[in-house]
């Protein structure tokens, strides 16, 4: 059994960063062709995207005091 | 000769108890956050002390935070009467979990206690980051959600605030409107049903709000200790410049999300409706 713990610990943040993962890749991308198309507004977009940023990371985190709470 | 018995510095879920009074558990999450208010109350005071006209040292750092906060605050809610209500709890939030968070980080963290357990001794520090303990991020939580809510039944009434969840409005409306709209027998159930799945929505902001503080900061120790495990003193640097800058975004986002659920709950959606519909004739 203890070895089924490991690895349910590696699965549960494994599995649950990819989601996050892609969600945090996808905000970039957007950000980044922001401000291409409007290269003046970058103070403006910076601050909102690390806020959705760490709305995206928020959900890892989940999965990760999901693995830590694994005995 | 004796061997020092083997020392396990492993961070764990649960706040540390340090010492007990009678039945009640201080633990260490409890003694920094008690700290981190002492902080706040001392500076306050001496804030206070040296107020003047033309702005001075330590008065000018605040007033450039407070100012550019209550911008902040200002595009959520989008007036000023109301930002000017919501602002004072959510910055004295902002800065509780501001300095909580960066309690944690503190090399403060190395003093601590000596605990006999199962597996030997286990280190304690006296320190903990009081949102890495999710007590208090619940606590918080609750807070925020249930002071929405009352702020709601002071700014609208208590009526309006019931309905939202238990939309008896809706229901009554069956009889009033049938006359002239055959619809609403089929509409006014699924508003009904709709105010349901918003109190259970209450219960889930607690759960996001308290989990996403806890995990980041909970999340930011542990990685700080096991990067200190690969490469002791050096490894860590950058990664400590990473946890000062969550703890600040953290902070910011959950006082953020507490002035638009206040903001939220303040607004009257049955005037909003009868607003556009307004509009909508005058166009």
């Amino acid at each position: 059994m203890e070895e089924l713990s490991t690895l349910a610990k590696g699965l549960a943040i494994g599995l649950g960063a990819i989601g996050p993962g892609i969600g945090i890749g996808l905000i970039g991308a957007k950000a980044m062709e922001a401000i291409g198309r409007n290269p003046e507004a970058t103070n403006k977009i910076l601050v909102p995207m690390l806020l959705a940023c760490a709305f995206a990371e928020a959900i890892a985190i989940y999965a990760l005091v999901i693995a830590f709470s694994i005995k | 000769m004796n061997t020092l018995p083997s020392i396990s510095h492993e961070t764990t879920l649960f706040a540390e108890p340090i010492f007990y009074y009678k039945n009640f558990t201080f633990t260490n999450a409890l003694l920094s956050s008690w700290l981190a208010v002492l902080l706040i109350i001392i500076l306050a005071v001496i804030l206070r002390k040296k107020l003047r006209e033309v702005p001075k040292g330590l008065q000018n750092i605040f007033e450039i935070i407070v100012e550019g906060a209550l911008d902040l605050c200002d595009q959520v809610t989008s007036s000023r009467t109301l930002s000017l209500k919501v602002f004072p709890i959510a910055i004295s939030v902002f800065f509780f979990v501001l300095i909580n968070n960066w309690f944690g980080l503190l090399p403060l963290g190395g003093l601590g206690l000596l605990e006999k357990s199962k597996e030997g001794l286990a280190f304690v520090p006296f320190l903990r980051g009081g949102t890495a303990d999710v007590n208090t991020t619940i606590a918080l939580a609750i807070l925020a959600v249930l002071g929405a809510n009352l702020f709601g039944i002071f700014s609208i009434g208590l009526w309006k605030i019931f309905n939202k969840y238990v939309n008896l409005k809706a229901l009554g409306q069956i009889f009033t409107k049938i006359k002239n709209d055959k619809t609403v027998i089929i509409v006014a159930p699924l508003t009904f049903f709709v105010g349901l799945l918003e109190l259970v929505g209450e219960f889930a902001k607690v759960a996001s709000l308290s989990f996403r503080l806890f995990g980041n900061v909970f999340a930011g120790e542990v990685l700080l200790v096991s990067m200190a495990t690969i490469i002791a003193y050096i490894l860590p640097i950058p990664f400590i410049f990473l946890e000062i800058l969550v703890g600040v975004i953290q902070a910011l986002i959950f006082s953020m999300l507490l002035v638009v659920y206040f903001t939220i709950s303040a607004t009257d959606h049955n005037e909003h409706e009868k607003r556009e519909e307004q509009m909508s004739v005058s166009v």
